[in-house]
């Protein structure tokens, strides 16, 4: 089977210095995977070389088997989306949920509207009332919704998410996590998640690659982080510290 | 259900009545400045005399009739009559249609040419940008009036030409805010989330980043009426516009020059009309900038 998302020898370029260097990472069709790591390790920028945010990558980038590169703006988008990390900023703040929701399928010149938008709205757990609301009427975990349902309205299988819930106060997080699992399982979607939180990867995720100062350092199932056996030191590390962070968060409930 | 709770009825059931909705909201922000009120009258009136003109001026604009000369204003000539016994009144009343004309014009010009520029420039940066924006400044560098007469100077004398002058001179300024205004958000995530959706770059500019620019530039196309009215009335002051018989408020006051002394109202009537539009469009700019950024309209 194709993986979804294959990457392989990915360098990715930040003025001189290569942020990202020889990462390859192959993600399943259904496969939900995580890319963790520390600030500045690389992660968001892999998927930003995925969809085309950075240009300056050497490597290959297949989705669904084709290429990168060969594949037009129009079909890349609709096999593939992203979910940003910050709902203020990943929506038009001059546009209302509708506008925003309808533009892929504007685009795309797919009918019945109104229709789609509003089911979509339901499935994302959007009451269809805040359909005309501008984003500043919105809560963060309301707009974030809107921008999930943005990256599904060309129904995609692919979807990237990066951090998609550090901008959010815990038990909105928790809400966006079910909605994603929810989602996942009723559309068969396959998801490449940014992190830098484990506790996220390990309720999320079948598979996690963790990056360090932009290398690939280790690969390993879910089960292996929740057991925190990693091999490598580096891996234990970042496995540790989320560890005290994640009591800290218990001990703040 | 009333009219106002359709309006303001905070889950809309379509989009005609979400967009009506909207509009109610900007007229009652609106409403709640008194200048910009008074500005938005100013301007009704003069589109409103522009209209009527012909049946509100009690004498014809143009006829002659040399035994009123420099009639000082009376019940008979509200304003006076003009070295040729015109009815000053009459002439403001029409020079009101050119002065629209003129304004209208200049603002269907520059402001679209302007915002595309500076919308193109921002967007895409690099060469693009310093292209245009070298062509920008070369215009931005020369005094308006000053190019304007050098167009009008070159195309020749009249309204048609003159409004062609100052357009050509009036949109720098507003590619300048375009660009600023694209530069803060061409790189945020909505515009890279529209370009992963598979918009082209033209839809991106026209459908995404131009409306963002729009409510800048439109406060201050307002804002440069007063400006252009002046230029026009500068370049009819300077004979370089609008051509003798037409009443254009310049022209008028440049006529009345040689009688300012003795005859005062000559020169100044049309002054008077100059100042209020003027003053109209600028209070208009300052209420429309207060109304149209939706996050400062819900503040309120």
């Amino acid at each position: 089977m194709t993986p979804a998302l294959g990457i392989r020898n990915l360098y990715v370029r930040y003025g001189r210095t290569d942020v990202v260097q020889d990462v390859s990472i192959s993600v399943e069709q259904g496969e939900s995977y995580a890319l963790v790591g520390e600030s500045g390790s690389g992660k968001s920028t892999i998927l930003r070389a995925a969809v085309g945010m950075v240009s300056d990558w050497r490597g290959e980038i297949e989705i669904d088997g084709t290429p990168r590169s060969s594949m037009a703006q129009a079909d890349f988008a609709r096999h593939c989306q992203m979910v940003f990390q910050d709902p203020y900023g990943s929506l038009h703040p001059r546009r209302t949920v509708d506008a925003t929701l309808s533009e892929p399928l504007k685009i795309h010149n797919i009918g019945d509207r109104d229709h789609r938008v509003v089911e979509m709205m339901r499935s994302v757990g959007l009451n269809p009332r805040y359909r005309f609301r501008f984003p500043h009427q919105l809560s963060g975990g309301q707009r974030q919704r809107v921008a999930i349902a943005r990256a599904l309205m060309l129904d995609p299988k692919l979807l990237l998410l990066d951090e998609p819930t550090s901008a959010l106060d815990v038990s909105v997080q928790a809400e966006i996590l079910n909605l994603l699992v929810r989602l996942r399982e009723e559309r068969g979607l396959t998801y490449v998640f940014v992190t830098h939180a484990l506790p996220v990867v390990s309720f999320l995720c079948d598979r996690l690659g963790v990056l360090h100062k932009g290398q690939l350092v280790e690969e390993a199932g879910v089960d292996k982080l929740r057991a925190g056996a990693f091999d490598e030191p580096y891996a234990r590390e970042l496995f540790a510290a989320s560890l005290g962070a994640g009591d800290r968060v218990r001990h703040a409930v | 259900m009333t009219m106002h709770d359709w309006l303001t009825d905070d889950a809309p059931a379509s989009r005609f009545q979400a967009s009506a909705g909207q509009a109610w909201a900007i007229t009652r922000a609106f409403g709640r400045n008194p200048l910009a009120v008074l500005g938005a009258v100013i301007i009704g009136a003069l589109v409103f005399v522009s209209i009527f003109a012909p049946w509100l001026a009690p004498y014809s604009p143009v006829g002659q009739n040399l035994g009123a000369r420099l009639l000082p204003p009376s019940s008979e000539y509200w304003l006076g009559t003009d070295e040729l016994g015109r009815d000053i009144y009459s002439r403001i009343l029409y020079g009101a249609r050119i002065t629209l004309l003129i304004v209208v014009m200049v603002a269907l010009i520059s402001a679209p040419l302007g915002l595309i520029i500076g919308a193109v420039a921002g967007y895409f940066g690099g060469w693009v940008d310093r292209t245009l924006m070298a062509l920008t400044d070369v215009f931005l560098s020369l005094p308006k009036l000053i190019m304007a007469l050098a167009f009008v100077a070159a195309l020749g004398a009249g309204l048609q030409n003159a409004i062609i002058a100052i357009a050509v001179t009036a949109w720098p300024a507003y590619a300048r805010i375009a660009r600023a205004e694209t530069l803060t958000f061409r790189n945020a995530e909505f515009i890279a989330a529209v370009r992963l959706q598979g918009a082209s770059h033209l839809r991106v500019i026209a459908v995404h980043v131009v409306p963002l620019c729009l409510s800048s530039t439109i406060i201050r196309v307002t804002l440069d009426m007063a400006g252009i009215i002046l230029t026009a009335a500068g370049l009819g002051f300077l004979g370089l516009g609008a051509q003798p018989p037409l009443p254009e408020w310049g022209a008028m006051i440049s006529r009345g020059r040689s009688f300012i002394l003795d005859q005062w109202w000559v020169a100044t009537m049309p002054g008077f009309a100059i100042i209020i539009v003027s003053l109209g469009f600028c209070f208009l700019g300052d209420g429309l900038r207060d109304v149209l950024d939706p996050k400062q309209r819900d503040g309120r």
